[in-house]
């Protein structure tokens, strides 16, 4: 046997070696993921009716349904997005089409980066002393939405900034070119070309926002609220922080187990819904900005 | 009298001095053909005719540029007029994600004109002008990426026409088509030579000879040579004109 055949043989065997990690790396994640959504929906399913979703929780949390967080997360979504998102977008494009490459550009990126890193429950102290303290708005839908808000702010402008870096330069300069302004190029040209990218901030940014818990426990989120809130100045019931209480300090903990899974099935699945829901703009907009 | 004319230009990327000394003039209704090897320059002194090299930070330029007479680098230059004036047609086909009349239309409409029959008219004059027009007249709203290749350069060409400038630089604009294509766009040129004055940066040396009068050849950043197309490319002054259009470097 030459040495060269021998080299063949132990390249294929470390090479053999070498794929087998990564392919059970990879499929252990999948099944990881898996076994948790599986955990939580074998679990939870029993507890799922249409009064658990459309009903007021009733006798000290332990029965009824959850519908006043699943309604207050969607405010608190639907405020914190309202803020983050024309916010981010709009700092993105700043950062990306306006500022010159040079120590401000790179002082920007750093804090942004920086803001990204603050733990969550920093946020939700900061949001009690700005929004619910200092500015008055009390623990509120406008205070907890805020926070939330900043608290995504670095991921829609991160991901905008790459939508945004992601476009070719020459559609800029055909732009320029014609003797459109830098406004007018940036408009009508470059984010509509990126737009299907940075619906995907808003994606990621929806996820987190309907999944945060430290955010709201100062700002927003009610203990127990049996009524809808009625303005943005009402404090709000919240999935997370529901599933929190229930789960840790309700009346009867043993007895709400099954709601606490339950709970936390339909905040997967609405995750979920907004995520296929963006994943379905994104493609529906691509489709009217294809490239060849 | 010269339509465009250069003196003493030095342009540097930061600290890198890209082009050295260029004095070069064309005359109107002429098209200038430059050539010379990868990162030569060429392509640096086409973008300092509409100042697109303004785009790009911690670049600086010395010396004068004159379009009909005014230095373009002038404070008082606007920018946005100069480009009007100064056309710009790009290596890969750059259509906006819009239909094949609005690519058209968009240099009127982001220059104040919104009247529908001039930009009508003008939309279709400019696809004429670049024989395009019976292959989408009866597709002008569908999207621009539904052209090939060769079509969509033509109708960025169309684009530039629409705002009526009166020189057009060309930046390897058929480096990414196909020959058939490649010999639409230079039949193109020769039309368009009636009306505008052409600057062209080509990699292809038959190109060139086919469409250019004037052949500016850059090396390192300098301007070797420039004179009559016929000239250069049959008896260059110059021994390192020669060698590359004879191919012995570049």
């Amino acid at each position: 046997m030459s040495t060269e055949n021998k080299l063949a043989r132990k390249k294929r065997m470390n090479q053999k070696i070498a794929f087998g990690i990564f392919t059970a790396i990879s499929y252990s994640i999948v099944a990881l993921l898996f076994v948790i959504l599986a955990f939580i929906v074998i679990k939870g399913i029993g507890v799922i009716s249409w009064e658990f979703i459309t009903a007021m929780p009733s006798n000290g949390m332990t029965e009824g349904g959850i519908f006043p967080a699943i309604v207050g997360t969607l405010c608190l979504v639907f405020a914190s997005m309202i803020f983050a998102f024309p916010v981010g977008v709009f700092a993105a494009i700043y950062m990306n089409e306006y500022v010159k490459d040079g120590w401000i550009k790179k002082i920007i990126k750093q804090m942004t980066n920086n803001l990204a890193g603050v733990p969550s429950i920093v946020f939700g102290l900061f949001g009690m002393s700005l929004f619910v303290n200092k500015l008055g708005f009390g623990d509120s839908i406008l205070a907890g939405g805020l926070t939330l808000g900043l608290l995504v702010l670095p991921v829609v402008i991160r991901t905008t900034e790459e939508s945004l870096k992601a476009v070719d330069s020459t559609f800029r300069q055909a732009s320029l070119g014609l003797g459109a302004s830098k406004w007018q190029t940036t408009s009508k040209v470059v984010l509509p070309i990126a737009f299907p990218n940075i619906i995907t901030g808003l994606i990621l940014s929806i996820g987190r926002v309907s999944g945060e818990t430290a955010p709201i426990l100062f700002t927003v989120a009610a203990y127990f609220l049996p009524k809808l809130p009625s303005s943005i100045f009402d404090q709000a019931m919240a999935l997370p922080y529901h599933l929190y209480v229930i789960a840790t300090s309700g009346t009867n903990i043993e007895k709400s187990r099954a709601m606490a899974y339950g709970t936390a099935l339909i905040l997967i699945i609405i995750v979920l819904i907004s995520n296929l829901l963006a994943n379905a703009l994104r493609k529906y907009f691509g489709k009217k900005v294809k490239m060849n | 009298m010269h339509k465009i004319e250069s003196r003493n230009v030095n342009f540097f990327y930061g600290e890198n001095q890209a082009l050295y000394d260029i004095s070069l003039s064309m005359k109107e209704n002429t098209v200038t053909a430059l050539i010379g090897p990868s990162g030569c320059g060429k392509s640096t002194y086409l973008r300092l005719l509409n100042r697109m090299n303004d785009l790009i930070d911690n670049t600086r330029m010395e010396g004068n540029i004159l379009i009909d007479q005014n230095d373009i680098y002038e404070k008082s230059t606007n920018v946005d007029d100069l480009r009007k004036n100064v056309g710009m047609v790009f290596q890969k086909p750059n259509p906006f994600p819009k239909s094949i009349f609005e690519n058209v239309a968009y240099g009127l409409r982001v220059n104040g004109i919104d009247d529908k029959h001039v930009i009508e008219e003008r939309v279709i004059t400019s696809i004429e002008q670049v024989a395009l027009w019976d292959e989408v007249k009866d597709k002008l709203k569908k999207s621009a990426f539904e052209l090939s290749g060769g079509q969509q350069q033509r109708l960025c060409i169309a684009r530039a026409l629409a705002i009526q400038p009166s020189v057009l630089l060309m930046d390897e604009p058929t480096s990414a088509l196909d020959p058939i294509s490649t010999s639409k766009i230079e039949e193109l040129i020769h039309e368009l030579k009636n009306q505008y004055t052409i600057v062209i940066v080509t990699h292809n040396m038959q190109q060139a000879a086919r469409v250019s009068d004037n052949t500016a050849f850059f090396y390192m950043g300098k301007l070797i040579e420039c004179d009559k197309t016929k000239t250069i490319f049959t008896k260059p002054a110059i021994q390192q004109t020669e060698d590359y259009i004879t191919g012995r470097f570049g």
